[in-house]
């Protein structure tokens, strides 16, 4: 597996999916520049969190429109591996490659601290070596990650299973208390179409070692280590 | 989409490219949560202003466009507001042309 990160002016988690992709994995890795036109022939691109361009006009809406997401667009289109993670996930969507919206926080809170999510479908490339419900805890850290999405995609992600992971509670409980930032049906997360591309607000590569206060995050990684040997993503 | 547009004092017989100062409002749309708004609502009703009600935040900004006439600055303008400006799940706009 060969996994780059794109680093946009403002990116500040890339040095942490670098790590996890590199150190924890033991892929080859390499970092890309957001003025950058290839992806190295990269099977997995990770976009990775901070505040891209300081989060001004949106949140990940300028890093949308630079001349690496064409490079992206290009690979998700032919089915590659593409996991947005925080700011990345809103670089997604800005790009066009997710449906959505995301907002402010309901709490007006920019909030950093574990939280819960709950695996609502294995039936994907990020979740396979999970179990179905199984609670995994992740970290999250950001001030507008309030998923939005208009009725018919709502009904169409739901219909689809795209749906990946939801916040919920120790328990697996969804619950209003659980969600931390007001998200649409507890969503933490959203797959592409073709199930490919996976936007999420929580951070598994800061949870992928236990010095870091848990694993979990690592099944993703382990998901798609699978996925990548089974049918060469 | 409302669309102003007021004709200028520039002298409107010269054939030469235009300047049009642009305003765009950009607001959360009406079916959106606006929890700053709704901040600053409860901080207002905290100042005993107990009228205010509705707060809704949203942007406000002007551009300079060169176009031919105010009917091109608009569309130009309202091309960049698909683009980049505003994001239409989320978001309405409003578009002000003015000759300068």
């Amino acid at each position: 597996m060969k996994a780059a990160v794109v680093i946009f002016p403002g990116s500040n988690c890339d040095h942490d999916a670098l790590h996890a992709c590199d150190k924890v994995m033991g892929w080859t890795t390499l970092p890309v520049w957001h003025e950058s036109t290839s992806l190295s022939g990269a099977d997995l691109v990770i976009l990775p969190g901070g505040f891209s361009y300081g989060d001004y006009l949106r949140c990940g809406a300028i890093a949308g429109r630079s001349p690496v997401m064409e490079a992206v667009k290009k690979h998700a289109g032919n089915g590659g591996l593409t996991l947005g993670i925080c700011n990345g996930f809103q670089i997604l969507i800005e790009a066009g490659l997710l449906p959505g919206a995301l907002l402010r926080n309901s709490c007006m809170e920019f909030r950093c601290r574990h939280i819960y999510l709950r695996t609502e479908t294995t039936d994907s490339p990020f979740t396979r070596s999970m179990q179905q419900r199984e609670v995994i805890k992740v970290p999250i850290a950001h001030g507008d990650g309030n998923y939005f999405a208009t009725e018919n995609q709502l009904a169409e992600l739901n219909e689809q299973d795209r749906i990946p992971f939801r916040y919920c509670n120790e328990a697996g409980e969804i619950t209003a208390d659980a969600n931390p930032n007001g998200a649409l049906e507890n969503i933490a997360g959203v797959l592409s179409e073709g199930r490919n591309v996976l936007g999420m607000m929580p951070h598994p590569e800061r949870a992928s070692e236990s010095v870091l206060g848990s694993a979990d995050g690592k099944k993703l990684f382990d998901s798609l280590a699978v996925a990548y040997a089974d049918v060469g993503w | 989409m409302r669309v102003d547009i007021v004709a200028g004092s520039a002298n409107r017989w010269d054939n030469s490219r235009m300047q049009f100062a642009c305003e765009i409002i950009i607001s959360p749309r009406s079916d959106i949560l606006d929890p700053e708004g709704d901040a600053i609502g409860r901080s207002l009703a905290r100042l005993n202003f107990s009228g205010a009600s509705e707060v809704r935040v949203g942007k406000y900004m002007t551009l300079q466009v060169e176009a031919d006439s105010a009917e091109q600055a608009r569309e130009r303008v309202g091309e960049m507001c698909k683009a980049l400006l505003v994001n239409p799940i989320t978001e309405d706009y409003e578009v002000s042309v003015n000759q300068l």
